[in-house]
C-alpha cells in the first residue's frame, strides 16, 4: 500500500464547516431579494447601480491586493460592500457616485486600517455617508416606485423627508406621520391604499407601503419585509443572532413611542413608530450593516448595549438632529465605542459567581 | 416535550457520529504476538520498570511501580518474555520507556474470580485499586485512587458518574453501559462504598436513550441509590465542570477542583475497571477501544490489551481504506492526531479514529472577522480571540490575566471559527510559555 499523506495537527479535528468566504456569501443571499426587488421597483437603472458598485467595489479590491500582496476577492467581503453600496444608493443617482463610495470604502475605511477583520466601520458604510455628504444633493433625489408613479419622476421627497419638513408647520400639530403624510397628500399605492381600507384604516397605507416595498428610497432599503425575510434566513444560519438587531429596533421603537409625539405638540406615550421602523433604511441598518461582525462587539452583553446605542442615537438623530442619515450615523457613533466595550464587557467566566451560588445552594440543601 | 438539563454557557453541537459504531457488540482482539506497554500510561511521573530485558512475565504481573504521589503501576496484560525495553513515542506526544513484550503462543488459561468485598474499608478499596493500577479511562488518566483520596475537611456530598461520552464517534462507554451494566453500577457502588457520597447521579446524554433505559432497569432491579439522569446532548457535556453544572448545578471554580465542590467524578470506564480491581483482583491491562470513522471499513467496539499496536486493530477492522488522511488517538475534539501505527493503546485510548476528511475541512486560515463565536461557544466564558491575538503577540502574561489557565482545549472555539484560526494550537502554545 503506498504510504498515505497523514495530516497531523493540532485538536480539534472537526470542523462545523463555515469560512468567512460562505458567511459573506451568505450575507449577499441574504440581501438578493430586497436588491431585486429595488431592481423591479425602479427599472434597469437600478440593476446598473447595483452592478456598477459591486464591479468597483471588486475591482478595487483587486487592485489593493496587488499592492498589498494578498489574493482577498474570494473572500466574498468586497461584493458583499459593493451590493450594499449598491442598495444604499437613490436608483437614479449618477455612476459616479457609487463608484467613489466603493473607492472609499475598500480604500480608505478597510485596506488602511489592515484590511478585512482590522476595519473599525462597516466599508460600505462609509461609502454610503461619505457620497452622502459629498453630494448631498444627487444624494437625494429619490424617484418613485412603479407602484405610485412613473419612475422618472425624480427628487421627490421620501416619506421620511416629507414629514420631517412638515413637521413644526402649525398645520400638522396633534397629526401622526400617517396623518401628517396624508395631510400633504403623498402618494400612496393602490395596494396599501386596499389593505388599509379592508382592515378599517387601523394600519394606514403608508405602513403598507413601506412594510411592502412600495415606496421611493434607496434601492435596496425600501422592501421591509424581503429584508427581514433575509435577516430570517441568516439567523437560521446562525449568521447573526438578534441581539443587535431586536435591541437596535426595540429601543429605537420604545423612545419614539414614549417621546416621538412631543415634537409636533402631542403629549407622551403618542409616537407613531410604525412606519418610522419600515422607513428610512431602518431594516437594512438593523440586520445588515449594525450586525457587521467586523465591526460590532464579540460578547452577546456587548451587541446588547451596542444596540441599544444605536437605537437610542437613531431616535436622537431622526426626532431632534437637523442631519438626515440617522441611522447610518448611528451605527457609525457606536461603532467608535465598540473597543470601550470590548474592553469592558467581558463574558461571564465559569466558575466565577461561584461562592454566592454555592452558598445559597448549600444553604437551601 | 420534556427538557433535560444540560450546561449553560457555550458549548457546540458537532455530528456525533456515533451510529458508525454503536451498534457493534464489543468484541475481543485475538491475543497479538507483540505488545508494546509503555511505563507511562497515566498522568504524572512515569512509573519506573520492575522487569529486565529477558524477563519472562505472567498475565497480571507488575512490570511497573508508580514512582511519586501521582503515578500508577502498570502490570503485564499476558505472558510473555521481555523482548527489549525502549523509548516510544505515544500518541499524545508523551515519550517514555516501553516493555516489548513477545507474547507467548499459548496463553495461560487465567480466570478472573469474583472475590467478596462488602467488608472492605474505604482504604482498603483505595490501595486494591492503587495496586490494580487504576487510572481514568477517559483520557485524562487521572490515577484513580489519588482521586479517591478525599483529602480532610472535605467530603463528598455528590457521586457522579460520567456516561456522557460527549466526543463523537465514540461508543466504548456506551457499549460498556449496555453490556456490562450491572458490572459498571457495581464499580460505582464500589467507589460509593469508599468515599461514602450522599448521593450518586449517572450523567447520560439523551442520544444513548437504550443506555438510560438499561441503567434504569437494572438500578430498579438491585435497588441501588442511584440517579440516572439523562442529559441534553451539547460538547463538552463529559467534561468534570461542565457535567458538574449539568447534573448538580454547581461550578467548579477557576483553578479548583469537583472535591472543592463537594464533588467527584468518575466516568464508565473507570467505574468497569474499578469493579475488575476490586472484585476480581484483576489490574488494569486491557480495556474497550472504539475503532471507528469514515475510513475504517468495519468500525468495531474491541476490548484489547494495553499494549497492543494500533496496526493490529486497524488489521482487524479491515484495515483503513486507500485513502486516508489522519489517524487519531481519542475523540476527534480533543484527541491527538499521530502517524505511526506502530503506536500502542493505553490505559487512557478510548478510541483510535481514521479520517478522510481532513482536506475538505482544511480551509486557509484568514483574519479574524470579529463574529464572536468562538467567544460564544467558550463554555468557560473567555474570549478565544483575544487570546490569541495575545498569544500571537507573546503578550503571554496579559493572557494569563485573561485566565487562559481556564481554558481546557476543547476544541469549541477552534470547531467554530469561519476563519479557521488554529485558536487551540494557540493556546496550548500559550500555555506552554506562558507557564515558563
Ligand atoms: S479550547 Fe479553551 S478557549 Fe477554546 S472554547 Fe475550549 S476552553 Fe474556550
Ligand atoms: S471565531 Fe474566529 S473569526 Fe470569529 S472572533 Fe473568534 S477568532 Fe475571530
Amino acid at each position: 500500500m503506498e504510504i498515505p499523506k497523514l495530516y497531523v495537527s493540532s485538536s480539534p479535528h472537526l470542523h462545523d464547516r463555515p469560512t468567512t468566504a460562505s458567511i459573506m456569501w451568505n450575507v449577499s443571499i441574504a440581501l438578493a431579494p430586497a436588491a431585486l426587488w429595488g431592481v423591479y421597483a425602479f427599472g434597469l437603472r437600478a440593476l446598473l447601480v447595483l452592478v456598477v458598485s459591486i464591479v468597483s467595489s471588486v475591482l478595487v479590491e483587486f487592485l489593493l491586493g496587488k499592492i498589498s500582496k494578498q489574493f482577498t476577492i474570494t473572500d466574498g467581503s468586497a461584493f458583499l460592500t459593493g451590493l450594499l453600496i449598491g442598495m444604499n444608493m437613490p436608483p437614479s443617482v449618477p455612476l459616479f457616485v457609487p463608484i467613489l463610495a466603493s473607492i472609499f470604502a475598500i480604500t480608505v475605511a478597510k485596506w488602511v486600517f489592515g484590511g478585512l477583520g482590522a476595519n473599525w466601520i462597516n466599508p460600505a458604510l462609509a461609502g454610503r455617508v461619505f457620497v452622502f455628504f459629498s453630494f448631498t444633493g444627487l444624494m437625494s433625489q429619490y424617484s418613485l416606485p412603479r407602484f405610485v408613479g412613473s419612475v422618472d419622476s425624480v427628487s421627490q421627497a421620501t416619506m421620511l423627508t416629507a414629514m420631517k419638513m412638515q413637521i413644526g408647520e402649525p398645520a400638522v400639530q396633534q397629526l401622526g406621520s400617517s396623518a401628517i403624510l396624508e395631510s400633504i397628500a403623498y402618494p400612496a399605492s393602490r395596494f396599501g391604499l386596499s389593505v388599509s381600507d379592508s382592515l378599517n384604516g387601523i394600519i394606514s397605507p403608508y405602513t403598507v407601503d413601506a412594510f411592502f416595498g412600495l415606496i421611493g428610497g434607496s434601492l435596496g432599503e425600501i422592501s421591509a419585509v424581503l429584508l427581514i425575510a433575509g435577516a430570517i434566513y441568516l439567523m437560521v444560519k446562525k449568521i447573526i443572532t438578534w441581539h443587535i438587531p431586536v435591541c437596535f429596533l426595540g429601543t429605537f421603537s420604545l423612545l419614539a413611542w414614549i417621546f416621538g409625539g412631543l415634537r409636533n405638540g402631542m403629549g407622551l406615550f403618542q409616537g407613531d413608530f410604525v412606519l418610522q421602523l419600515f422607513s428610512g433604511g431602518m431594516m437594512l441598518g438593523a440586520f445588515f450593516m449594525a450586525t457587521d461582525m467586523v465591526t460590532s462587539p464579540t460578547t452577546k452583553k456587548g451587541m446588547v448595549i451596542f444596540g441599544v446605542g444605536i437605537g437610542f442615537f437613531t431616535f436622537l438623530l431622526r426626532y431632534f438632529g437637523s442631519l438626515p442619515e440617522s441611522v447610518s450615523l448611528a451605527i457609525i457613533i457606536m461603532n467608535i465605542f465598540v473597543p470601550t466595550i470590548e474592553k469592558y464587557v467581558l463574558p461571564k467566566r465559569f466558575g466565577e459567581v461561584e461562592k454566592k451560588t454555592k452558598s445559597t445552594k448549600e444553604a437551601n440543601a | 416535550m420534556q427538557r433535560f438539563p444540560t450546561f449553560r454557557k457555550g458549548g457546540v453541537h458537532p455530528d456525533d457520529k456515533k451510529s458508525l459504531s454503536s451498534p457493534c457488540a464489543i468484541e475481543r482482539l485475538p491475543v497479538p504476538s507483540e505488545l508494546i506497554v509503555p511505563l507511562s500510561q497515566h498522568l504524572g511521573a512515569p512509573a519506573s520498570a520492575l522487569k529486565q530485558k529477558g524477563e519472562t512475565l505472567d498475565i497480571g504481573e507488575k512490570i511497573g511501580k508508580a514512582s511519586g504521589f501521582i503515578s500508577a503501576d502498570v502490570h503485564s496484560p499476558v505472558a510473555g518474555l521481555i523482548k527489549d525495553i525502549r523509548k516510544v513515542t505515544l500518541a499524545n506526544s508523551v515519550v517514555c520507556d516501553a516493555f516489548v513484550i513477545a507474547v507467548d503462543a499459548k496463553q495461560p488459561v487465567k480466570v478472573w474470580e469474583e472475590q467478596p468485598y462488602a467488608h472492605l474499608s474505604g482504604a482498603q478499596i483505595i490501595s486494591i485499586v492503587q495496586d490494580m493500577g487504576v487510572v481514568g479511562t477517559g483520557g485524562a488518566t487521572f490515577p484513580t485512587h489519588v482521586k479517591l483520596m478525599v483529602p480532610k475537611g472535605k467530603s463528598v456530598d455528590a457521586l457522579v458518574v460520567n456516561g456522557v461520552e460527549c466526543e463523537p464517534y465514540l461508543t466504548a462507554d456506551h457499549r460498556l453501559m449496555l453490556e456490562e451494566t450491572d458490572k459498571v453500577l457495581q464499580g460505582v457502588m464500589i467507589v460509593a462504598q469508599a468515599v461514602s457520597p450522599k448521593r450518586i447521579i449517572i450523567g447520560v446524554e439523551n442520544n444513548k436513550p437504550d443506555a438510560i433505559e438499561v441503567l434504569r432497569n437494572a438500578v430498579s432491579q438491585k435497588g441501588y441509590p442511584i440517579d440516572v439522569v439523562p442529559l441534553k446532548v451539547k460538547y463538552p457535556q463529559g467534561d468534570e465542570k461542565q457535567l458538574l453544572k449539568a447534573t448538580i448545578g454547581r461550578e467548579i471554580p477557576s483553578g479548583k477542583l469537583p472535591i472543592d465542590v463537594g464533588a467527584l467524578v468518575l466516568n464508565v470506564g473507570t467505574s468497569f475497571a474499578v469493579y475488575e480491581a476490586v472484585a476480581l483482583r484483576k489490574p488494569l491491562i486491557d480495556r474497550v477501544v472504539t475503532v471507528s470513522g469514515e475510513a475504517i471499513a468495519s468500525p468495531k467496539n474491541i476490548r484489547t490489551y494495553v499494549g497492543t499496536k494500533v496496526v493490529d486493530l486497524l488489521a482487524y477492522c479491515g484495515n483503513p481504506k486507500e485513502r486516508y488522511e489522519k489517524m487519531i488517538s481519542g475523540g476527534p475534539m480533543m484527541g491527538f492526531a499521530f502517524f505511526d501505527d506502530q503506536t500502542p493503546i493505553t490505559k487512557g485510548s478510548s478510541g483510535i479514529l481514521v479520517l478522510d476528511n481532513q482536506k475538505e475541512l482544511d480551509a486557509p486560515t484568514t483574519a479574524c472577522i470579529s463574529c464572536g463565536r468562538c467567544v460564544a461557544v467558550c463554555p468557560m466564558g473567555l474570549q478565544p480571540t483575544k487570546l490569541y491575538k495575545l498569544i500571537e503577540h507573546r503578550r503571554y502574561e496579559d493572557a494569563m490575566k485573561m485566565n487562559l489557565m481556564d481554558c481546557k482545549e476543547c476544541g469549541c472555539c477552534a470547531y467554530t471559527c469561519p476563519a479557521h484560526i488554529p485558536l487551540v494550537h494557540g493556546m496550548k502554545l500559550g500555555k506552554k510559555l506562558g507557564r515558563k
